[in-house]
């Protein structure tokens, strides 16, 4: 019986620079983040990031690890704005596909049932289509002849996601309000590697949440990790909310070169994801204290 | 006795307006403004609108804006891929703001300057170039004079010119209104351009043309906006946002 379980870096290992990597979760949602921050540590560069991006994209772009994102935004949800995505955006230091975010939901699905494109008419009349090289239209064939945005599949190499729960098989699920699009991903990524908060026994998803919830088929997924707070400081409910006030001094120290590398060395340059839980035990022991004087 | 209503809530009762008629439609407001104008326009004459808590829920009842949704019954689910499949349904109207905003109604919320390397990056494009192709679109522009443009620097949602250079596939595009802190704006004219429909009470028609860079059609005697009645102003004081979340928007 297949057995799937490995350790962030096993999966960085994976990934070779110049891939296209997918990853999950919505803004500042539910992001397998220490898998993010795994990639941070390695020397792989010059990813294809695919997103409906959040504080991801903005650590990968602010790590020089990307040549190119294709988006349905990038956002930290309580910030408008992720203030890494914003600069490199503004300095033109990646390449970029910006879709609709609609359109881009149909080109995870194009992907994830393995044809060209789906139709849609989102985009006609606006930049997405007239500012953006790689989209098509196309002609509908039936008598309405009705143009079209035809959205590529948005094919990847690789996809990262993050669930509340998984098991060793490679089995995943949800508990919060939202899938996302993360069933998509996992079928899209010729390699899907999953993190979760916990593993569990197979029999035991439904002590948790309804059947409903149990939408990560291990058909699609090649390794899982056991990642308690791997989300962080993203949102992960209902195992925990978004870390808000880490969230804001991430996004204050994006704002001058000095800070943010006081901040890179005291959050990221972390050998693994249990020194970085370690971290932000102390961080979280730290406020409680200060909370109490 | 009721104090008399303010700009905010003149705005509210604007936008509120813009969903008379829509009957059973997801009635999706973007901001804090929005959001109570669409609640209002539920609690008052368009019983059968649907509006989520913003998270992943369709809730019935005068939900306030920050309130616990948990109190309230779910209606439906609707996560973010639910969403869209509304927005291609068509039985939708959402409001969204506009960085710039131009006489067709093209808007910009994506960025100022060039869009392949812009001088400020703002939202992106998100949900715009969607949502103005398939169902009715209104706008909530906070400081007009900031706002409408000669042009827009990024096409996020499309205006009528460009609708119209598009024949069948716009079938569905409709921009309802342009609700500023100044007036109310349609675009019921012969060649779609902007139209003043209405102009707040207090404001002039001087500050309109002031605020206005672009060519206008502004009728003889323009009407007054509809100012709330007492049970308007007692639901969005007391019910939807008596912490005056409302009043932050105008900057």
């Amino acid at each position: 019986m297949s057995h799937k379980v490995m350790t962030e870096d096993q999966v960085v290992a994976e990934i070779h620079s110049g891939m296209t990597v997918g990853i999950g979760g919505w803004g500042s949602r539910r992001k397998p983040m220490s898998l993010v921050r795994a990639i941070l540590r390695s020397d792989i560069d010059d990813l294809h990031i695919v997103s409906y991006g959040g504080p991801d994209v903005g650590l990968l772009c602010a790590a020089g690890k990307v040549r190119k994102v294709t988006y349905g935004f990038v956002s930290l949800d309580s910030i408008p704005l992720e203030p890494h995505f914003r600069a490199a955006r503004q300095a033109a230091s990646i390449d970029f596909s910006e879709l609709d975010e609609g359109a881009f939901y149909l080109g995870l699905m194009a992907a994830a049932h393995r044809v060209p494109f789906y139709p849609t008419r989102a985009g006609l009349g606006s930049a997405m289509l007239s500012e953006n090289p790689d989209l098509r239209t196309v002609v509908s064939p039936y008598d309405d002849h009705e143009e079209l945005v035809a959205i590529p599949a948005l094919e990847m190499d690789v996809a990262l996601i993050h669930m509340n729960r998984a098991d060793a098989r490679g089995n995943g699920q949800f508990l919060g309000p939202d899938l996302y699009f993360d069933d998509l991903f996992a079928m899209a990524g010729k390699l899907t590697f999953m993190s979760a908060e916990r593993l569990v026994p197979t029999d035991q998803f439904l002590a948790e949440g309804s059947v409903h919830t149990i939408r990560i088929p291990r058909i699609h997924v090649a390794g899982v990790v056991e990642a308690p707070m791997g989300a962080h400081f993203t949102e992960c409910p209902p195992d925990y909310g978004r870390d808000e006030e880490f969230q804001r001094e991430y996004a204050a120290t994006a704002k001058d070169p000095e800070s943010w590398s006081e901040f890179s060395r005291h959050w990221l340059e972390l050998e693994s994801h249990e020194a970085y839980r370690a971290k932000i035990a102390e961080r979280v022991a730290g406020i409680t204290r200060g909370g109490q004087r | 006795m009721t104090e008399p209503a303010t700009l905010d809530e003149i705005c509210i009762a604007a936008i509120a307006d813009a969903f008379r008629g829509d009957g059973e439609v997801l009635c999706n407001p973007m901001g804090a403004v929005p959001v109570i104008a669409g609640r209002l326009a539920r609690a008052t004459f368009e019983p059968d609108l649907m509006l989520t808590d913003t998270i992943a829920y369709a809730v019935a009842g005068n939900l306030p804006l920050g309130g616990d949704p948990a109190d309230f019954p779910v209606e439906a689910y609707m996560p973010f891929r639910s969403i869209f499949d509304q927005v291609w349904s068509g039985k939708r109207h959402v409001v969204m703001g506009a960085s710039q905003i131009d006489r067709w109604g093209n808007q910009n919320f994506a960025a100022i300057g060039p869009y392949r390397k812009p001088k400020a990056q703002l939202l992106g494009l998100r949900g715009a170039p969607g949502n103005l192709i398939n169902h009715a679109t209104t706008y909530w522009v906070p400081n007009q004079a900031r706002s409408f443009s000669p042009s827009v620097d990024v096409v996020s949602g499309p205006g009528y010119d460009k609708a119209a250079e598009l024949g069948r596939s716009a079938r569905f595009f409709e921009i309802r209104r342009v609700v500023t802190n100044l007036g109310v704006y349609d675009f019921d004219t012969p060649d779609h351009s902007m139209r003043l429909r209405s102009i707040h009470p207090g404001v002039d028609i001087d500050q309109v043309l002031e605020a206005t860079p672009f060519e206008i059609t502004i009728p003889d005697d323009p009407p007054t906006s509809r100012v709330p009645d007492a049970e308007d102003l007692r639901l969005i004081r007391e019910v939807f946002d008596p912490d005056g979340v409302r009043k932050g928007e105008f900057r």
